[in-house]
């Protein structure tokens, strides 16, 4: 198997279905593993609620939403019991999606071919490198941009912000298109960046792999397979807090998001 | 870059899985939070004011006692000038009491000198009598010589 093939081979979602109608089988069911996971940790926890001496496992927890609390308070004007929700999910959901990212990439394809018989089936396990799954949290973010924003500043407001935003009331046409890029651009941003953070980095872990995989042949692998173990462990490591970092801005800028459309048209 | 119905799929789960978060995850945990942050506020306020009390408690303690001190000193004195006024009634008492047995004691003296004077006339008289008799030898009438008698008896 070349270079090339190997690394289209992983980056490949194991998929079901025809032109739009796709569903992307390995994305859908890890991600909705790991969110319940999320689920059935937080309901573990529930039955074990301490008010007075929270044990280790219930501190951590308490840790985290203490952490995403102070964030929504600092970058959140007014107060609306969607918001800490909203960004602790995110954050969350995305750290465990980029997690998958840190398991050897040849791990669970190989046990998945193993399994089905099949050489060729592909698996691609960490969901937030696919599209999909971040445009569909951007979008969502969205919506609740779009609602909120009407919601605070009304139809009127809304509009009136498209029109005289951002340079006055003589360059109306420009304002609708500057605006709406400014809009767009929000959701488009979110899902984008951590698509491609996401990517390259599972790009490199592939990069990585290939040293001992392919190029390492006879006496020439107790050269590059110690290579290999070192660039990953740098990687790695590198990429932990590549991801935890992801996952905080995709949270930050969605509650910077929603604090913006929580602000009265002025 | 294939964006298709996975897209769909992704965004319920994620609404689904905000709902569930909200309700399992963050829903309990943070009112269980706010609850804790809630007692130990509590807590605090109720130490500072049992700390409150407490000087108080102490400073008040602090006047009974002074108090006490006080009128256990005022009772002292009233002892004293209750016990030096009992000895100065006794002392007057007394002195009446002598008084009053010297008097009764004089009048009993005088009584008994003028009966013993009594006694001594009539013995003096009768013996002035019997004196008589043996001078004249002879014996008197009592009922004829009774008013010089008398007169007798009188004038002794």
């Amino acid at each position: 198997m070349g270079t090339v093939e190997y690394i289209q081979h992983h980056l490949t979602n194991n998929s079901v279905g025809e032109g739009f109608w796709t569903f992307h089988l390995d994305t859908i069911i890890v991600s909705v593993m790991l969110g319940m996971l999320i689920i059935g940790v937080a309901m573990r926890l529930g039955k074990q609620l301490e008010t007075g001496t929270p044990g280790g496992f219930q501190n951590f927890v308490e840790s985290i939403l203490d952490f995403v609390s102070v964030n929504v308070r600092d970058a959140f004007p007014g107060h609306n019991p969607l918001i800490a929700p909203l960004a602790l999910t995110i954050f969350l959901w995305v750290w465990l999606m980029n997690f998958m990212d840190l398991i050897p990439v040849d791990l669970f394809p190989y046990l998945f071919q193993l399994i089905t018989g099949d050489s060729h089936a592909y698996l691609k396990i960490v969901p937030t490198t696919d599209l999909n799954t971040t445009l569909a949290m951007s979008l969502t973010v969205f919506c609740l941009i779009v609602f909120y924003s009407i919601k605070i500043k009304g139809v009127w407001g809304y509009t009136k912000m498209f029109l005289f935003h951002p340079f006055g009331k003589f360059f109306v046409p420009v304002n609708i298109i500057m605006t709406l890029i400014e809009e767009v651009s929000k959701p488009l941003s979110l899902a984008l960046r951590l698509f491609g953070n996401l990517f390259a980095g599972e790009l490199v872990f592939l990069l990585i792999a290939l040293i001992g995989g392919t190029l390492a042949v006879g006496a020439a692998a107790l050269f590059w397979a110690p290579l290999q173990v070192i660039l990953d462990l740098a990687w790695l490591i590198f990429h932990l807090l590549v991801i935890t970092l992801q996952a905080f801005i995709f949270m930050v800028l969605t509650i910077v998001y929603l604090g913006m459309a929580h602000e009265e048209a002025h | 870059m294939n964006i298709n119905a996975t897209l769909l799929i992704q965004m319920i789960a994620f609404m689904l899985l905000i709902w569930f978060v909200n309700r399992v995850l963050w829903g309990p945990l943070s009112k269980l939070m706010e609850e804790r942050q809630k007692k130990i506020t509590d807590g605090l306020s109720a130490a500072e004011k049992g700390k409150h009390e407490l000087e108080l408690a102490e400073k008040k303690a602090k006047d009974v006692l002074k108090d006490a001190k006080h009128q256990a000193q005022n009772i002292l004195g009233q002892a004293e000038k209750r016990g030096s006024e009992i000895v100065e009634d006794a002392k007057v008492k007394a002195t009446e009491e002598a008084g009053r047995i010297k008097a009764s004691a004089q009048a009993e003296i005088e009584q008994e000198v003028s009966r013993a004077r009594e006694d001594l006339r009539k013995e003096v008289a009768s013996i002035a009598v019997s004196g008589a008799e043996k001078i004249l030898r002879k014996e008197i009438d009592a009922t004829k010589h009774n008013d010089m008698l008398e007169t007798l008896v009188k004038s002794i």
